[in-house]
Order: structure tokens, then C-alpha cells, then sequence
């Protein structure tokens, strides 16, 4: 019994000046059920600061309610950055174990009502408050502190650290939902200041507002084959939440974990992936997942990128519509914008940026410095 | 975001004398101090005070800081190898921003890390500073 | 005054920030003429410094030469003027952060420049009665003054620890006698809730610094039947480079005797630590079996003076911590901007 991906809805990323968290998370829903001919029997609302950036919690249940749904059984889910892979998990659950059938996963964030440093602070909520953000480490330094030590110890050069940054821009031009839809060069990025060093603020994703839902649904209900993407498999691991006690720096046990657990509840050989969405928060996030993976190469991910590897023409191609960087990272919404970009690449949806003959679909959504993995594998039908 | 007086008092000897927990059964030192281990999931673990003395592993710094470090900015913070084999994060000071090395031999001291306007508490930690000596 | 059992220094440790100020940069910032200034820089701390970061270090040097487990002492006073809290001792903190015993004594002694000594005097008392086996006695300031003030030529910061124990082998000094003289003289004050001192100009001088330690030092010789030719060294209070040595003059110590302790010149008047300090530069300094004078000052007004002799321990203990002059290389010259920054001045 395989989950259906029924239906996906997106909002436009960017600064939604006139738009609520409520209302962004309402757009991407009744999309995603517009699209699906579907009524959701359960809600998972993915977001991670709404407590502190809308003073508003209790999602699930505001939500519900606005799509006409009173009544429905609702949650949030919160994993920090991997919130929407979370969420999916969790609905991916729900439909496997038979007790639902058609399930709404609606990610959003709205990161725009509030000032910078009131949204770096809740950000580092992500992180052991007592023993890391108490330090006055921003979640930018986290990654910084990574990205520093793989250049060391891998001999990477800032153009090459730079390298999926401009991939990604690259993709995101084609993107109608993208927030920056634009090329940047290797030279753009390293003359953009530092937000913490050795990180260059164009090689960050930017805080952003946005939803993104997906309709899941069982075999059962949807026979018809226009629903044409199954999910293959959703796996989720963790590791230790203080970056600093990690027995090694440069290695994501939670991606490496969850991938495996993915590759072997799927039966997916790595070699019929066609798409890697990343989670490009930063380009040191996306390098260390597809090495603790063991996708590419320990050291080889900025080089190879770098080279032109994983492009829309390559196999497997990377961030096809634009991934955190250029769509924009709103954080709760982003791993359902990962699911949402690769289904319209395996139903032929992804406008110029269409890889050809795509099946298979790998999402890797991160929280926290790879503290918490979710891996979604999709397939075309 | 200020922390309530009591979360900040409990957590003031942890923070200032670096007390980790050693693992009776596997040995292992973790900081902070853990009722579990996670290595070998004993529950026998005993207060440890770590040495101040370590290097420098990797190094960032903080230009966009968090709420009530603004004052301070731009600052570094850094992961630290203690002379026990234990990493800790930590923030560095009394060095030139540019002066920073990975590798280089720190020592750690207690700082001041925020204070809570001009009249509320005063938060302090270990900070890591240039071995003097 | 004598305690009934014999105490000595089993530790002591100077603690001086990093950053310097030269007198000539804020004669700049003030348009003022750069000659005749009373120091030559003065040390500042970073941001993220105060009495009780200042003294946590220097007692971290003392209680390394102590060569104790620090859960052995039992108190921990502070003299300064510039406390981190107005109300809230910096004493338990102390106690906290590097491990006292909990069954302590924490205090801060409040004596304008001279509360360093007095925290001394408690100490010593306490040892010297019997009531404690070790005890520790700290002088620390971020000194005051306020822009463009004559006082901020000379205001600067820094620390300095004792732990008291009753003499023996590993003690590196003994007390050999002390004096405390005080009388109600207004020379210099800051009233509750005022940022910086005021104070009376040219009545600081005679009425106030010279004749409180001629006073004392005077007693000290007195009743003890010493003269000045058996020191080898003087520390006297320091507010400039000038008056040390004039008082020095007038109670016949050379210059020669009083150089190795005279700190201002280099770190400016660090208040309530710059005797204790002063102390510590000489202890580093000098040999086992020489006498010590020690005279502070303090405002409103006060001194105390003491007769300290060096033991054998000394040589060995010296190197066990980071000395006032290892403090005094590690320099960084800043800004008055970056002064200003770090003193608070501006605020962003």
C-alpha cells in the first residue's frame, strides 16, 4: 500500500506583505485540494515559529476551520528547518496504517512580520537553548562553523563553496514561485557581504513567506491513474542536537540514516534517481547530504557542482525549481515545496525546467546542522 | 528572548565551570552533564569539571546576532577540542577578529555574554581567549 | 596590629585587560594639550568585562599558585568601587564560578581606592583568629571618570586576588605588621545613583592622599621600630606617576624601591586594585627573605599600611600563574571611539 500524491498547491515566495500566515496557508491548501477532486479526512500543519514570530499557536485547528472543514481531526508538526518533511512523515503514517485515506499536509511560515533579530532569535530555537544559543551562536554561525571545516580539510575554494548557490538560481529563473528569479555569478556571491563568516549572505536562503500543501491519499480511493506519483518510501532520523558533540563535524548521521532506511524501504536503486531537491539553506547543507549519503564522494559535492554536475541536463539533476536558495526558505513550508516541485516534475508540470523522462524523486529536508532528516522518495506511477 | 531568573540560575555552576558528566560504565565525558549515556546508555554518570584548555577546531563570526547580542557584535564563536577530548562551543574574545586560527591554543575564562537591559541580571559564561601563558 | 597566629600570602594572582588607551589619544579627543599628562596609557576593558570577570581571573592565578583546591577557602571578599550590581554580591559569584566551598563568607568592602586593602584586613583577621584556614581578599575596579574629566586621563581597571593562610613553608610572604588610619576627609565621593566620582581638585593631595599615608606609614614604622632602610620595596597608591614618589620622598624610600610595584604609569589607577596589583608586580619580582611596605589610599579618606617579608616558597610559586607582567605585554592600543564603545559611552 503505497501513499498517492493527489494534488499540490503553492503560494508565490517572497515577502507577502499583505498576506497572514492563515491566509498563505489557506491559498496552498485549497489549491492542493482543488487539484486533488478531494476532501481531506485529517490536517498536519507543518510551521516551526508561529508561537513566536505570530504569537499563535493551535494551527491545525485555525486552519480547519477557515477551509470549511470544521470538525476535522488536526495537528502541527514541528522538526525546526525539517518541519514540512516531518509533517509529511506524519501523513505518510496515517495513510499507510489504513486509519485515514486522504490526508491535507499544508506547510507555512510567515517570517516577514517581524524584525530580523527577532527572527535569528527564534530561528536558534532550533539549536539547545542552554547550550548553544545561550552562547550568542546565530543558526547561520552553526552551519559557518561546518562549511569552515570542510574547506579545511577537503582543500575547497570559497568559488567552489559558492557553486550550489548558483546552480540553484540557475534553476529558479523558470520557477513562477521562486522568490529570486535570477542568475547570480560565483563573483556575486563572494563580493555579497558576510552574514557569518567564512557564509556570504547569497549563500544563504533567504527568510521568506509562503505555503506550500500536498493531498495524500490511499491506494483505495484514488485508482485512477491520473494520480500519477506514489510515495515510495518517507524515513525520518536525528542525531544529537549540539552540533558540537557530533563524533564528526563534517558528517550528517541523520541524512545518512534516513536515506538508507529510504533506499531500503523502497527498493529504489541510487542509480534511478532523477531529481534531488537539497536543502540548500546553505551550500555547505546540500555538500554534506549528498556525501553523508554517500551520493557522491566524501570532499566532492562543491567540486563537483562546481564542474557543472547535477545540472537540469545531468542525472541525477539538483534544486530543479530553484531549491531554498532562489525559491526561497519559509521555513515550515519548505519540505512541502520540495514535494510539490518534484511532483510536477514527474507529471510534466515543471514548465522549462522539465527534466526529461523523469521517475524518481528524492527530497532531503533538514533541520537544525542536519540534526533532523526527513527523506521523501517519489515515483511516477 | 531573556531567560527567566530560575532557568538562568540553574544552569550558572554548568556554565561557568564547564561540569560535563563521565560515564562510569564506558568512560565517555559529555558536556552538559547527561543522565544517559549516549554511548553506551548507562545511567551511573558522575559530575565531571572539564579542563579550560583546549584548540581552537572551527570558528565562525557572528554578524547578524541574535536578540540582546547586539551590543557585542561583530563577535566569533568557536568549537573548541578540551585537553580531555571533549568539544564545546563556546564564543572567543579578547582576540582581533582576524587574528583567529583553527588550531590555535585557547584558555577559557568567565565572561560576560548579555545582560537583560540596564536593570536586569547579568548572564555570564566561559569564554575562549588566546592561551596567555 | 598583629592577628594572634602568624598569616601569610599562600597565592596571589594580578589580573590587568588588554586593551590600552594612550593619555594622548584623549588629550586628541578633547583638543587639550598632550604634554604633562599623569600617565602614559591606561588599560580598558572589553565589553564584555566587569569586577566580577576581573576578579574571577586574578583569583584563578592566586588560587593556582595556592596550590589548594579552591573548595578549601572560605571566603571571598571583593574591595572595589564598581561592582557589577549595586545590591547583589560579587562574592557568592566568586564562590560559584571557581568552586568555594559553599560555607562561605562573601562580601564586597566599599572604601574608594583602599577597599582592596580593607578586604585584606578582614582576611587577615579572619585567618589570624582562627576562625577560617584560608581566605581570599580581592581588589578590583573599573575605575570611573567622567569625559572629558581630568580623572578620565587616569581611570583604568584591574585586579588582583590574595589567599590568607596561616604561615608556613608554603606561604610566599608573611605579615609581619599593618595599620589602619582613617578620618572623615571629602576629597572625593560619588553620591548613590550618579555614574561618575567628584571630586575636590587640589584637596585630594595634602590633606587627603599625603597625610593619610604619612599617617600611617609613619604608625607602621613607630610601632614596629623599622625604618625605611629595611624595605626593599614600597607600594604606595597610585592616582598618577607623580604622587607615589613624592609621598615616597617624604617618608625617605627611593624611587628605586618603589618602580617595581609603580603600575599607573602603564594601566592608570585601577582604584581598589591597583595596590594589590602593585603587590603582586613586586612578589613577582622579588627574592625570598625581603621586607615589603604596602600603604593604599583610600577617598573620604584612609590607609592602610602593612609590612609584608617574602618566604622561600615564593621562587617556586611566581611561575605558576601568568604574571602582571605577562598582563602588561599583552596590549592591544584602541581608539577613543572604540574606547567610548567599550565604556558604554555610546550605545548603539
Amino acid at each position: 500500500m503505497k501513499p498517492i500524491v493527489a494534488g499540490v498547491g503553492m503560494t508565490k515566495v517572497g515577502e507577502q506583505w499583505s498576506k497572514s500566515l492563515k491566509d498563505l496557508a489557506l491559498e496552498a491548501s485549497l489549491e492542493a485540494i482543488d487539484s486533488s477532486n478531494l476532501i481531506p479526512e485529517v490536517v498536519v500543519f507543518s510551521n516551526m515559529m508561529s508561537g513566536r514570530l505570530q504569537a499563535q499557536d493551535h494551527l491545525g485547528t485555525l486552519l480547519v476551520d477557515e477551509l470549511g472543514l470544521r470538525g476535522l481531526p488536526a495537528v502541527r508538526v514541528e522538526a525546526a528547518c525539517a518541519s514540512g518533511g516531518a509533517a509529511f512523515h506524519v501523513a505518510y503514517n496515517m495513510i499507510k496504517s489504513g486509519l485515514y485515506n486522504i490526508a491535507l499536509v499544508v506547510g507555512a511560515e510567515k517570517m516577514s512580520d517581524t524584525s530580523t533579530e527577532q527572527t535569528t532569535t527564534a530561528l536558534m530555537t532550533a539549536e539547545d537553548r542552554e547550550y548553544t544559543g545561550f552562547y550568542g551562536a546565530s543558526f547561520v554561525s552553526l552551519n559557518a562553523l561546518a562549511h569552515r571545516l570542510y574547506m579545511e580539510r577537503f582543500n575547497v575554494s570559497e568559488e567552489e563553496m559558492a557553486s550550489l548557490a548558483v546552480l540553484s538560481h540557475e534553476n529558479g529563473i523558470n520557477n513562477p514561485f521562486a522568490m529570486y528569479r535570477k542568475k547570480i555569478s560565483i563573483k556575486e556571491v563572494l563580493e555579497s557581504p558576510y552574514v557569518a563568516d567564512p557564509i556570504h549572505l547569497l549563500e544563504a536562503a533567504p527568510t521568506s513567506d509562503g505555503a506550500a500543501a500536498v493531498i495524500l491519499a490511499s491506494e483505495e480511493v484514488v485508482k485512477s491513474k491520473s494520480y500519477a506519483v506514489s510515495v515510495e518510501a518517507s524515513t525520518m532520523a536525528t542525531d544529537t542536537i549540539r552540533y558540537y558533540e557530533r563524533e564528526d563535524l563534517l558528517t550528517f548521521e541523520s541524512a545518512k540514516k534516513a536515506f538508507a532506511n529510504a533506499i531500503s524501504a523502497s527498493k529504489i536503486e541510487k542509480t534511478q534517481i532523477d531529481i534531488i531537491e537539497l536543502h540548500d539553506a546553505f551550500t555547505i547543507v546540500g555538500y554534506l547530504t549528498l556525501e553523508s549519503t554517500n551520493i557522491v564522494e566524501r570532499g566532492k559535492a562543491a567540486k563537483l557542482i562546481a564542474n557543472n554536475k547535477f545540472s537540469l541536463s545531468d542525472k541525477p539533476s539538483v534544486n530543479t525549481m530553484g531549491g531554498l536558495k532562489s525559491r526561497g526558505h519559509p521555513i515550515g513550508a519548505t519540505g512541502l515545496f520540495q514535494i510539490a516541485e518534484i511532483y510536477l516534475q514527474l507529471t510534466n508540470n515543471a514548465g522549462k525546467n522539465q527534466v526529461d523522462n523523469a521517475k524518481v524523486g528524492v527530497a532531503f529536508n533538514v533541520g537544525g546542522v542536519g540534526t533532523t532528516t526527513s527523506v521523501s522518495v517519489l515515483k511516477r506511477r | 528572548m531573556s531567560e527567566s531568573v530560575p532557568r538562568y540560575w540553574r544552569e550558572n555552576k554548568v556554565r561557568e565551570r564547564l561540569i560535563g558528566s563521565k560515564c562510569e560504565n564506558c568512560g565517555k565525558i559529555t558536556f552538559p552533564p547527561r543522565k544517559v549515556c549516549p554511548y553506551c546508555k548507562s545511567k551511573k554518570l558522575t559530575e565531571v569539571e572539564l579542563p579550560k584548555e583546549g584548540k581552537l577546531l572551527s570558528y565562525s563570526i557572528v554578524r547578524k546576532p541574535p536578540a540582546e547580542f547586539e551590543k557585542y557584535a561583530p563577535y566569533a564563536i568557536g568549537i573548541i577540542a578540551l585537553e580531555n577530548g571533549v568539544n564545546i562551543i563556546s564564543q572567543l574574545t579578547d582576540v582581533d577578529l582576524k587574528d583567529i586560527k583553527i588550531g590555535m591554543a585557547l584558555e577559557g575564562i568567565v565572561r560576560k555574554y548579555r545582560e537583560e537591559g540596564e536593570e536586569g541580571l547579568i548572564h555570564y559564561g566561559i569564554k575562549f581567549r588566546p592561551k596567555l601563558k | 596590629m598583629k592577628p594572634l597566629r602568624e598569616v601569610g600570602i599562600l597565592g596571589f594572582g594580578g589580573y590587568i585587560p588588554m586593551y590600552r588607551i594612550k593619555d594622548e589619544e584623549i588629550a586628541c579627543a578633547w583638543n587639550a594639550p598632550t604634554s604633562g599628562l599623569p600617565v602614559v596609557e591606561k588599560a580598558v576593558p572589553g565589553p564584555d568585562e566587569d569586577v566580577f570577570t576581573m576578579s574571577y581571573e586574578a583569583a584563578k592565578n592566586a588560587i593556582a599558585r595556592a596550590k589548594i583546591s579552591p573548595n578549601l577557602i572560605r571566603a571571598a571578599f571583593v574591595g572595589t568601587e564598581s561592582k557589577p550590581y549595586a545590591v547583589k554580591p560579587t562574592g557568592s559569584m566568586l564562590v560559584t564560578s571557581l568552586g568555594l566551598d559553599n560555607r562561605s563568607l562573601a562580601a564586597e568592602y566599599e572604601f574608594a581606592c583602599k577597599a582592596g586593602t580593607e578586604a585584606f584586613q578582614s582576611a587577615i583577621a579572619l585567618v589570624g583568629s582562627g576562625m577560617l584556614e584560608y581566605a581570599m581578599a580581592i581588589g578590583a575596579d573599573i575605575a570611573q571618570g567622567r569625559p572629558g574629566d581630568e580623572l578620565e586621563f587616569t581611570s583604568g581597571a584591574g585586579a588582583a586576588a590574595f589567599i590568607f593562610s596561616k604561615k608556613s613553608e608554603e606561604t610566599v610572604a608573611f605579615l609581619e605588621y599593618s595599620v589602619s588610619y582613617v578620618s572623615d576627609t571629602p576629597d572625593f565621593w560619588r553620591r548613590q545613583g550618579q555614574k561618575y566620582p567628584q571630586h575636590a581638585g587640589r584637596f585630594t593631595g595634602e590633606p587627603a592622599y599625603f597625610n593619610h599615608i604619612i599617617s600611617s606609614v609613619r604608625t607602621l614604622l613607630e610601632e614596629t621600630g623599622l625604618k625605611p632602610s629595611d624595605f626593599s620595596y614600597a607600594v604606595f597608591h597610585q592616582p598618577n606617576t607623580k604622587f607615589p614618589l613624592r609621598v615616597g620622598e617624604l617618608l625617605g624610600f627611593s624611587p628605586e624601591k618603589i618602580k617595581p610595584g609603580l603600575l599607573s604609569p602603564m594601566i592608570g589607577n585601577a582604584y581598589a586594585g591597583i595596590v594589590p596589583l602593585g603587590l603582586s608586580a613586586v612578589l613577582e619580582n622579588a627574592k625570598p627573605n625581603e621586607r615589603i611596605l604596602v600603604a593604599s589610599f583610600g577617598s573620604g579618606a584612609g590607609s592602610d599600611a602593612f609590612s609584608f617579608v617574602t618566604q622561600e616558597a615564593l621562587e617556586e610559586k611566581k611561575n605558576l600563574a601568568p604574571s602582571v607582567s605577562d598582563y602588561l605585554r599583552r596590549k592591544k592600543y584602541i581608539t577613543y571611539a572604540t574606547y567610548a564603545l567599550y565604556k558604554n559611552k555610546i550605545v548603539r
